[in-house]
């Protein structure tokens, strides 16, 4: 399997949230499967602004480990996450763009999604300390 | 003119109300520390399943996102002047350093201009010491965004007791 499945094992709060990794001809993809505990809103019913937030970040972490070759992870400097629909009871999916990869610091773009790729829930970008 | 504020009566210290009726909030252990006029101080205490790192012990930076996230929707709920639903439009967290390892996270939130369908806001987030935060947060919330929102009805729910 991949690096970044490997890692993302060993994250505990990955696992928390209950995350992991896929992978297609495009790249990587995160994965946030629906669970009680990561809800925000119980009526409509939601995956918490939070989680969704934590996702995006921890699976721009994960691309960004998936490029290197160091063990170290990636300290994010900043991250800013835009709320585009509310993320329903459903797997949510997400996939990251490195926009640029210096020497020491890395700017990343993620959008998360659900059943449509077309119609994403969320979009974030941060830049990490490499 | 006196402001009015529709949660007044939840002003106040341990107002666990508004992270009880938020299943995650309960799953991530946060507290209410104490809800006052526009601003709100909530926290979740230290656990070894929220590190990021693991070779460091450092709380994941996404957990402060949770916490600010939470901490601004509930200084958003104090400053209205009648009960409407929110939903966050964007927020955006620096991370100023590392939380140390072992501490309980706290995060503080200022509703510091609300229109009528927009509330802007920013806080900060500290282990030690306030003047000391290891995050600073902006976001901006929209009010009137659904139908059941949790802290609304957790408020309404608290304000009935």
């Amino acid at each position: 399997m991949s690096r970044a499945s490997e890692l993302v094992g060993q994250i505990p709060y990955a696992k928390f949230i209950g995350m992991g990794v896929d992978r297609d001809a495009r790249g990587l993809i995160g994965i946030l499967p629906l669970k009680d505990s990561n809800i925000g809103n119980r009526w409509l019913p939601a995956v918490h602004g939070g989680v969704i937030g934590s996702f995006l970040e921890m699976t721009a972490i994960l691309a960004l480990l998936d490029q290197g070759d160091g063990d170290r992870i990636p300290k994010p400097i900043n991250f800013s996450t835009d709320y585009l629909r509310s993320a329903g009871p459903h797997q949510t999916h997400g996939r990251a763009e490195i926009v640029k990869l210096g020497r020491r610091i890395a700017n990343v773009r993620v959008v998360a999604y659900q059943e449509d790729e077309a119609r994403p829930v969320a979009a974030g970008i941060g830049n990490f300390l490499v | 003119m006196e402001e009015k504020y529709v949660v007044e009566g939840l002003f106040g210290e341990n107002r666990n109300e508004v992270v009880d009726s938020v299943p995650h909030c309960v799953a991530i252990g946060m507290k209410c520390v104490r809800l006052d006029r526009r601003t709100a101080t909530l926290m979740i205490p230290y656990r070894d399943d929220l590190v990021g790192d693991p070779n460091r012990g450092v709380v994941f930076g996404g957990v402060i996102t949770t916490l600010l996230d939470q901490t601004g929707g509930a200084a958003t709920l104090c400053s209205l002047s009648e009960f409407s639903s929110m939903a966050t439009i964007d927020l955006r967290v620096d991370y100023l350093r590392a939380a140390e390892p072992g501490l309980d996270l706290y995060g503080f939130a200022e509703c510091y201009k609300r229109t009528h369908s927009i509330a802007f806001v920013r806080g900060k987030a500290w282990d030690r010491d306030p003047d000391d935060p290891f995050a600073h947060y902006i976001a901006t919330y929209m009010l009137g965004a659904n139908q059941n929102d949790p802290l609304v009805e957790s408020a309404e729910a608290g304000l009935a007791k």
